[in-house]
């Protein structure tokens, strides 16, 4: 069968309409009390759990025929997760894809927020693992939406605390706990603690964990406050490292084993932005010019 | 039985040909100005009510509601047309003020606002959303909070109770605004002052 015969066979953007309907409504909600996580009766979807069934659910309840959709995992437009859920919605939504941040409309993403700031109308939509912040502190979903309920949030601080007494600074480098306009402690998703300054922008974020079954969301120009000590404040970290493609020396950087002598190069995470960079003449250390290449 | 005639008819028109389609556009625009309080949008694809339901209005009824969500009809809205209509196009059980998960009337026809659910502690999300219908006597306001650069200039019917329903936070109503093929939006979130900013 063709694509097309295939796409056929499938309602707009896979899910079908009550179950859509029921994804808006948590996502209104979500919008509505940023941070929160409104529970919401998740889909078994045609990929395992862990491979961004949440994201996808929250991209076909939102997506519309113009949309332009772009993929990443962990920064690159080109892995297996990224192109297999591309693939997806160009067969059951038949919506334009793109690699190029600022094209898309819609942004689905595992771990990382991209380089270039995105604008009011882009729509950032993570997948999420583990939506709870407080899970591996207190296993009892009963006590962690009490905690929630009663802003009881002791227990990250000491958590925070007990890595300062172990490792001498915050030692949580991904994850890590924010606080959404001064209310509820939120988990930005394994995003790199780099990233979370720009949980902070234009675009509209909406967090999706299929397997947990909640959804959250942050409006933009939303207070997202990264957890920290006075004594203690929180620091952005990165490689001490430029881009080995493009010489960047602002971009979050991928540690990449080149042999088993050692060797190793250090490359933006974000594909298009490094692409980008390259193809307007930026060259790193061991970055290759485009004529020559 | 003409009369009932008459008015199934009417029921049974005016819902969406491409449903798929029609109601992503619809619930794009009415997610972007939940995310964005203040900001108006003009809605493209239409559903179509029996008056005085306005066209914003119909569609909000389309693209949210079903089974699953009572609705409360308030004022001139409650009307058997409107019930039928409501019945054929979305299935939602109608229902009196306090078991609401949507409201739909004139500012006026609303009511008292402390009769809808606000949400629990635990589950804020189990909050009614109130669809003001038609026009309203405007006050001009300041509306400040996320999704919000700075601050943003609108129209409401009245401050106080906004103000109130803010207070609540976590805890609160969330309100969209129709008028013909306009909509936009009001969570609980929203700061809202008097007048204009200096």
């Amino acid at each position: 069968m063709s694509v097309e015969q295939i796409a056929g066979e499938y309602n707009f953007a896979y899910l079908d309409e009550q179950t859509k309907r029921m994804i808006r409504r948590a996502l209104l909600k979500a919008l509505a009390i940023p941070g929160y996580q409104v529970p919401f009766a998740s889909r078994e979807m045609p990929m395992p759990y862990g491979w961004g069934t949440g994201g996808v659910q929250i991209s076909a309840a939102i997506m519309v025929p113009e949309d332009r959709f772009k993929v990443i995992d962990q920064g690159a437009d080109d892995t297996t997760n990224a192109v297999s859920i591309r693939r997806f919605f160009e067969k059951v939504a038949q919506v334009e894809t793109t690699e190029k941040t600022a094209e898309a409309t819609v942004i689905q993403t595992r771990h990382r927020i991209p380089e270039r700031d995105l604008t009011e109308g882009q729509v950032l939509v993570y997948q999420v693992p583990i939506p709870e912040p407080l899970r591996f502190l207190e296993p009892s979903e009963v006590e962690t939406r009490k905690m929630h309920a009663l802003e009881e949030y002791g227990l990250m601080h000491v958590k925070l605390y007990e890595d300062i007494a172990r490792h001498g600074e915050i030692a949580t480098a991904y994850a890590y706990p924010v606080k959404v306009e001064g209310r509820y402690v939120m988990d930005p998703s394994p995003i790199p603690k780099f990233d979370n300054p720009k949980l902070e922008m234009a675009g509209i974020q909406l967090f999706g964990a299929g397997r947990e079954q909640r959804i959250y969301a942050l409006p933009p120009y939303c207070e997202v406050v990264s957890l920290d000590f006075e004594d203690y404040p929180f620091t952005r970290m990165r490689a001490e490292h430029c881009c080995d493609l493009c010489g960047a020396e602002d971009s979050y950087l991928d540690e990449v084993i080149t042999d088993d002598a050692g060797g190793r190069m250090f490359v933006c995470s974000d594909t298009d932005f490094c692409g980008e960079r390259r193809a307007a003449g930026h060259l790193g250390p061991l970055g290759v010019a485009e004529s020559a290449a | 039985m003409t009369r009932n005639g008459a008015m199934a008819s009417e029921a049974l028109t005016g819902g969406f040909e491409d449903a798929p389609r029609q109601s992503a556009r619809a619930f794009r625009a009415a997610l972007e100005v939940m995310a964005r309080p203040g900001e108006v949008q003009k809605l493209g694809d239409l559903g179509a009510a029996p008056a005085p339901v306005s066209p914003a209005a119909a569609t909000l009824l389309l693209v949210l509601c079903d089974p699953e969500t009572p609705v409360h009809l308030a004022g001139d809205h409650d009307r058997p047309e409107v019930r039928d209509w409501i019945t054929f196009h979305c299935g939602a059980p109608l229902v009196a003020r306090g078991e609401a998960a949507f409201g739909l009337g004139t500012w006026e026809a609303l009511g008292d606002l402390g009769q809808y659910a606000i949400g629990t502690a635990e589950y804020p999300d189990r909050s009614a959303t109130l669809i003001v219908d038609g026009a309203f006597a405007a006050q001009p306001v300041t509306l400040v909070g996320p999704g919000i650069k700075e601050s943003r200039r609108a129209e409401l019917p009245a401050v106080g109770p906004f103000q109130a329903n803010r207070a609540l936070f976590p805890l609160g109503l969330d309100f969209y605004f129709c008028d013909g093929a306009t909509l936009w939006a009001l969570p609980r979130t929203t700061r809202v002052a008097e007048g204009e900013l200096a």
